[in-house]
């Protein structure tokens, strides 16, 4: 796994990113009346047919070019460059499977840290709510021993 | 129902480039701060409780406000999950969804947000994120015909 690499502590940063993620699943609601889940977006806009796959492919899109808009918008701390520089694991076997599971338990489990998280703890909801503790724990779980047992 | 498609494509991509945006400035964009965040026995990094905070604070307050309108602009009615029942698939998929997590950093939205970046890392989580999902898909199918 990836090798510890120390981050700030950005309580303000990560507040303001997080009012613009929960302000854009409310766009979602508001606009296309749906879950701002990015699992569910991915599959219905590009891997199952659907009716409304636009909106979708546009999101996803839009999540893909957001680095782009903040270079353009002079905050390139958040943009290209820091996209560019990001510690990723080199670790390609570990990604892949790591890949393979996030793809298949988002599938089986219909949602991720968004769907789940961001949405469905807003629409207080249960299963929501026994998702979000349970993939919080285990991946808890999985870093403490990759990091502090092996 | 799909109503306006200029309108689906502008404010779908404006909704998606202001959370990705949001991905990008609360850090949970980049997988060593997710990591710090989860890793409680080493250099704890508590922001990414700043990010789900201020996410579910909007939609806690802000789904029954929009709830209240008669239908979506671009849709004909609301479609939300419906479901309330704890089974097995969503306990088997959060725990393999936690796993992938754990070891990469890596859960769906950042991974698109940084995909820019093209580290060989995250092109191939990507691949194999989109063949899990759409195997998957396609098994549940044919499990459960609609």
């Amino acid at each position: 796994m990836l090798p510890s690499t120390f981050t700030e502590f950005t309580p303000l940063a990560s507040l303001v990113g997080g009012v613009m993620i929960g302000v854009s699943a409310l766009l979602v609601l508001l606009l296309f009346g749906r879950i701002a889940g990015i699992s569910g977006i991915t599959k219905a806009g590009l891997l199952i047919p659907s009716e409304d796959w636009l909106w979708r492919i546009a999101f996803l899109l839009g999540l893909v070019f957001a680095p782009w808009l903040m270079t353009a918008l002079g905050l390139d701390q958040w943009g290209l460059s820091f996209v560019s520089s990001l510690p990723v694991s080199e670790n390609l076997t570990s990604m892949a499977l790591a890949g393979l599971a996030v793809g298949i338990g988002t599938t089986i489990g219909s949602g991720c840290t968004s769907g789940h998280g961001v949405c469905g703890l807003g629409r207080r909801s249960m299963r929501s709510l026994i998702a979000v503790i349970i993939f919080m724990l285990t991946a808890a779980a999985v870093v403490a021993v990759l990091r502090h047992l092996i | 129902m799909l109503k306006n498609a200029t309108g689906n494509v502008v404010l779908g991509l404006c909704a998606g480039l202001l959370f990705g945006a949001g991905l990008l400035i609360s850090g949970m964009a980049n997988p060593a701060k997710v990591l710090n965040f989860l890793d409680v026995l080493g250099h704890w990094d508590p922001s990414l409780g700043f990010v789900m905070g201020g996410a579910v604070a909007c939609t806690l307050i802000g789904y029954p406000l929009v709830q209240r309108r008669a239908q979506p602009v671009f849709n004909n009615s609301f479609q939300l999950p419906t479901r309330r029942d704890i089974d097995r698939p969503l306990v088997v998929g959060a725990v393999l969804f936690g796993t992938g997590w754990g070891v990469s950093g890596y859960c769906p939205g950042p991974l698109w947000t940084s995909l820019a970046g093209l580290a060989p890392g995250t092109l191939i989580f990507a691949a194999f994120m989109l063949a899990g999902m759409w195997a998957t898909s396609l098994m549940k199918q044919y499990k459960t015909p609609a």
